[in-house]
């Protein structure tokens, strides 16, 4: 993964501590699920480079209540990049321009004074909008709940040491476990593919050897839910990983390809079998 | 210097204040101490495996706590409910705990054992919690640990294919197993996962976007709450015979806290006003490791996990007002503060000791950073010890967070750090059993008191959340529906009328003030007063002050506040609304336990009580014991209630970390 220290970042503090920016907002405005939506221009006077996207929001939503108009709904929560719960498309790119940030760890410094910034929703068919930049992310945890877990029911596991991994497959699943569930994948996607979201479960749980016994029915099930929901196919573009905030690779989905095609042969033997 | 000190001023006969005749019986078990849990849950009533898919148990909050008992619960047949405000469960704030949980493995042959954990707990709680609750804590941390990992938990490991483990704030043994420095997203994605089998099974109801707005009493036992949806506004009663609250902390009551923005006290407040008590409010926890606010936009604060603190260097400029950069200041004019003051345990103190510190050496004008509050944390010489990799591999997603918020690079120049509200050790007093004064309501996690004293030692929240969750309630739980014998309740009953009828009210309220000021401006001034005169020191005329100011704030919220839009679809502002009102309720009861309680202990500091080296003072004599309000009108005095906690394995003795 590409981190700080890797990537060389400079040690100075930009030096604009306190600097301010006019901006120009262009925002995705929308009552409810059933209304019309239309983007709204807003101005941002005077905005601090040290406040968070969010907090930007927060500042023009306390200005636009005082002139007793409805604040703009935008789902948030931990405001630490770790919740998932918020993310907007920023400029057309999901969670904004900075690589491996979410929006409320994306900082003003990276926007330039006189700035036009267009804000919408993640629009795909199986994420419909509530209300605003608010949407509706039920169906990723409909796949969760489809097969997403290792089948441990509380009480009967033995010793935590009693089953070894090898550091380097534990590694890989912390790497494929780091997926907030954001949708931004979906969002980014042309095809609102859920791939990268499924599959980095699918490689987490299948990197170690708990995981094992329920592989097969796990990559089918899941598989089949995200159909369901109406996400479309993956058609291997990569905008998923490149906008993935805890950039969970592209790998992760020819990882779940052979699970299934595995699986789905496997299946299909044991059907035959059983017929003859 | 050691002051004496008044005995306490609000104490007053409860029967003044009409509060109710309440016997506070923690229903500890009797026997050793190592005895007890194993010999309570044979003791306790079985629910025959056919008769529990007829109790319906609603549980609120998919935290640690939250997930891990719904999951639970509904693996053992019962009917479970659960309810979070977020979009989904896997986001409650749980998942932000970035450094580890603690268990008595003895996996390092360092010397740990159950009775350490339990040791250090209640020595590190300052000897203001329960030790048959502890004791029992650090039994089942050992059972949590090989719970986690069967659900593929991706706990650090060595080479070998054994879990890794590291020392964590406060001990000296390394009991704490880590996922980097996401261990509670890993913890929380287990716990999630068996709650989404669950789920997909059909043995939980979830409701996401779901708020508890009223808990409901029949016949003196709690039989069911009224939710909000968040997306349609419509307000629901549900029935059940046994309630769990795991709603996590009321940190956000500071308003600037690590707490995500929609934490709040809300289930916790409603069922104090419903007649459970609030235990040790003014118990709450301020980390050290915190990025710095920079302005009055500033909606949060993040935390840098105290794992920092193993390899990090905690400083400030010997001399007042030293402008320079850090780089510039040379290792003699430097004052390495915790190293000096407590060489044995130097900057691995315990977290409160570590901000009343950071606090002391700002107040002393030798802070650093815009406003000079803060103070360096420097990885200079580790990373000429151990090499900027082995720095990285422990840190590197802290050190990418910190850039990220900051624009400044760590690795070349040392971070700067200041203390937030982080943890509340307070919350609804609950016995052994984890239920409290009202039966068949339960609270866990951080919504309840029970564990951590004083003062929380790192990697101890998430241990006892999913304690609570995974190995407690069920047990308790299945004992109270066993003996309980309840009448079948339905949502006709006067007493969902008339908690359903207040929920509408009160909504009804909020919406028609339509004053000039909005919600977030109300709740900026509360925290401002909460983080001023009942924040790191506390003193008598401060927290007089404030509670005089925050009635006032209070009264002008109800008159002049803006709450925007309807109540028949999303509306932020008035969740917010909703909230703030609640925690204007609060932290009026935090300050009014702070007064009382005259002691210093842990993360409660009063400046009247400090030992010579201006540590906190205990005053054993006359506050021993849990303080448990009880609520008597928004106007009125609360009226307090004692649990006595009497020592009989760790005997208290003064906190020393030098």
């Amino acid at each position: 993964m590409a981190t700080l220290a890797s990537r060389g970042a400079t040690a100075s503090h930009d030096g604009d501590a306190g600097r301010t920016l006019n901006l120009t907002l262009q925002v995705w405005r929308q009552k409810n699920a059933t209304s019309a939506g239309k983007m709204v221009t807003y101005e941002a006077k005077g905005i601090s480079v040290d406040m968070s996207f969010l907090e930007m929001l927060d500042v023009v939503n306390e200005r636009l209540i005082a002139r007793g108009e409805e604040p703009i709904a935008f789902d948030h929560d931990c405001r630490e990049g770790i919740c998932g719960m918020c993310g907007m498309m920023i400029n057309g790119i999901a969670h904004g321009p900075e690589r491996a940030t979410t929006a409320c760890e994306l900082y003003m410094r990276h926007f330039r004074d006189g700035e036009t910034i267009t804000i919408e929703p993640w629009r795909a068919k199986a994420f419909p909008v509530i209300k605003d930049l608010v949407v509706d992310r039920g169906a990723f945890d409909r796949i969760i709940q489809a097969g997403g877990y290792i089948t441990a029911p509380t009480g009967g596991a033995r010793d935590a040491n009693a089953i070894l991994v090898p550091k380097a497959d534990a590694d890989a699943a912390f790497d494929y476990a780091a997926c907030i569930s954001c949708g931004a994948c979906v969002a980014m996607c042309p095809n609102a593919s859920a791939m990268l979201f499924t599959a980095a479960k699918v490689a987490h749980l299948g990197h170690l050897p708990q995981g094992q016994p329920e592989r097969d029915d796990r990559v089918l099930r899941m598989v089949e839910q995200m159909d369901v929901e109406g996400f479309g196919a993956c058609t291997n573009i990569g905008e998923c990983a490149a906008v993935c905030p805890k950039e969970i690779p592209m790998d992760v989905i020819s990882y779940m390809n052979r699970d299934l095609l595995r699986a789905t042969r496997r299946k299909d033997r044991e059907a035959k079998t059983s017929n003859e | 210097m050691a002051t004496t000190i008044a005995p306490p001023t609000v104490d007053v006969s409860r029967r003044a204040l009409g509060g109710r005749d309440i016997v506070l019986d923690a229903k500890i078990p009797s026997g050793p101490i190592e005895q007890k849990w194993e010999k309570h849950q044979f003791e306790m009533k079985l629910v025959n495996p056919a008769n529990k898919r007829k109790f319906t148990i609603l549980i609120v909050g998919s935290g640690l706590a939250g997930a891990s008992a719904a999951a639970t619960l509904a693996e053992l047949g019962y009917h479970v409910t659960c309810f979070c405000y977020q979009d989904s469960p896997r986001r409650a704030h749980s998942i932000a705990a970035q450094g580890g949980i603690n268990a008595a493995k003895n996996y390092r042959n360092d010397g740990d054992s159950v009775y350490r954990l339990f040791y250090d707990t209640v020595k590190g709680g300052d000897f203001r919690s329960r030790e048959a609750n502890v004791y029992r804590l650090a039994q089942i941390s050992v059972n949590i640990i090989d719970q986690c990992v069967a659900q593929g938990v991706p706990f650090a490991r060595e080479y070998g294919g054994l879990l890794d483990n590291r020392s964590f704030g406060g001990a000296q043994v390394s009991r704490t197993f880590y996922a980097r420095g996401q261990t509670g997203q890993q913890l929380l994605l287990g716990a999630y996962s068996a709650l989404s089998r669950q789920i997909g099974l059909g043995n939980v109801d979830m409701y996401p976007r779901h708020e508890m707005l009223d808990l409901v009493v029949v016949d003196g036992a709690a039989r069911g709450l009224i939710a909000r949806d968040l997306v349609t506004g419509e307000i629901t009663p549900y029935v059940a015979d046994a309630v769990v609250l795991a709603s996590g902390g009321y940190g956000n009551v500071y308003y600037l806290s690590t707490n995500a923005k929609g934490c709040n006290v809300t289930a916790d407040w409603r069922a104090y006003k419903r007649g459970a008590l609030f235990a040790n409010p003014c118990y709450t926890q301020i980390h050290p490791t915190c990025i710095p606010v920079t302005g009055d936009h500033q909606s949060k604060l993040t935390l840098m996990s105290e794992s920092l603190r193993n390899d990090g260097r905690v400083w400030v400029p010997a001399k007042a007002g030293d402008t320079r950069a850090p780089h510039q200041i040379p290792e003699r004019e430097r004052d390495y503060f915790l190293e000096r003051k407590y060489p044995s345990f130097g900057n691995l103190v315990p977290r409160d000791v570590a901000s009343r510190n950071a606090k002391e050496v700002c107040d002393e004008g030798r802070g650093v950073g815009p406003g000079g509050r803060g103070v360096y944390l420097d990885f200079a010489d580790a990373i000429k010890r151990l090499g900027k990799r082995v720095i990285e591999e422990r840190y590197g997603n802290l050190f990418d967070m910190y850039h990220k918020i900051t624009g400044e690079n760590s690795y070349e120049s040392p971070m700067r750090i200041y203390p937030a509200i982080h943890y509340t050790m307070g919350g609804l007093w609950v016995d052994y059993n984890l239920m409290s004064t009202i039966p068949g309501l339960f609270v866990a996690g951080e919504a309840n008191f029970s564990d951590h004293g004083a003062n929380r030692l790192g990697a101890s929240a998430l241990m006892q959340g999913l304690a609570d969750g995974y190995f407690i309630l069920p047990y308790t739980i299945g004992d109270y529906l066993a003996n309980a014998k309840l009448p079948k309740a339905e949502t006709t009953h006067p007493a969902f009328a008339e908690s359903e009828a207040e929920v509408h009210a009160r909504v009804k309220r909020l919406l028609g003030i339509k004053g000039e000021r909005t919600v977030d401006s109300f709740h900026r001034e509360l925290g401002h007063i909460m983080w001023d005169y009942c924040g790191m020191a506390r003193t008598d005329a401060g927290l007089r002050h404030a509670l005089a100011q925050i009635p006032q704030l209070r009264e002008e919220f109800w008159q002049n506040v803006n709450v925007m839009g309807e109540n028949t679809e999303l509306n932020q502002s008035l969740e917010k609304a909703g909230r703030v009102a609640d925690f204007l309720e609060l932290g009026e009861l935090i300050c009014t336990d702070a007064l009382n309680r005259t002691e210093s202990c842990g993360g409660h500091f009063r400046e009247e009580s400090q030992t010579a080296d201006g540590e906190a003072l205990r005053d054993d004599e006359h506050f021993s014991h849990v303080s448990a309000w009880e609520y008597t009108g928004v106007a009125n005095t609360p009226a307090l209630h004692k649990e006595p906690l009497e020592f009989e394995y760790v005997h208290p003795s003064q906190r020393s970390y030098v």
